[in-house]
């Protein structure tokens, strides 16, 4: 899968778990855990999410449902 | 790098206490994600001013170069940038929107 895997090349411990919400290949809901989120606000640890997909989110990817956790 | 569509935003977002920029209006949403976010909003009874997107593709544009954010909605608190819809709604879910908004002083009228 390939937003879990550009996801897991920026945060190698990261726990993702990829949901196609509407089967259409276009909207889906990432949950993210790693360590590298703790002490970051949200915002911060979305964008190292979108950073990771560099670019991608907004343009090719519609809708990526996000939800991330510091690992602890 | 200041732009005018830069400049423009951030004059809109420094007078606006509650700003949202959307797809679509709050009546007519143009897109879930931003239908979710005035759902919020108006559950809680946050006065806020929407900027439609859709309806300016410098803003459109603009925005998520300065937010540096790559998806709209996206919600300003007295100047700060709060999140997108997914961390807006987990703020929601998990009552802390209300708490961060009641400590900026903004009213909520059904709290």
């Amino acid at each position: 899968m390939e937003i879990e895997k550009a996801i897991r090349a920026a945060l190698p411990d990261a726990d993702v778990t990829i949901t196609d919400l509407a089967g259409d290949g276009d909207h889906y809901a990432a949950m993210v855990v790693s360590k590298a989120f703790k002490g970051k606000t949200r915002v911060q640890q979305h964008k190292m999410v979108y950073d990771a997909l560099s670019g991608r989110v907004g343009g090719q990817l519609h809708a990526l449902s996000l939800q991330t956790a510091p690992k602890d | 790098m200041s732009t005018p569509v830069h400049d423009r935003i951030a004059k809109d977002v420094a007078e606006n206490e509650v700003l949202l920029f959307m797809k679509g209006t709050p009546v007519f949403p143009q897109c879930g994600f931003s239908a979710a976010v005035v759902q919020i909003l108006s559950e809680l009874g946050v006065k806020f001013k929407a900027v439609d997107v859709l309806k300016d593709a410098e803003i459109r544009q603009g925005i998520k170069e300065f937010s540096n954010w790559p998806t709209i909605p996206q919600l300003y608190v007295k100047g700060e940038f709060v999140g997108g819809c997914d961390i807006v709604k987990e703020m929601f879910e998990q009552g802390e929107l209300d708490t961060f908004l009641s400590e900026r002083g903004i009213t909520l009228q059904n709290a």
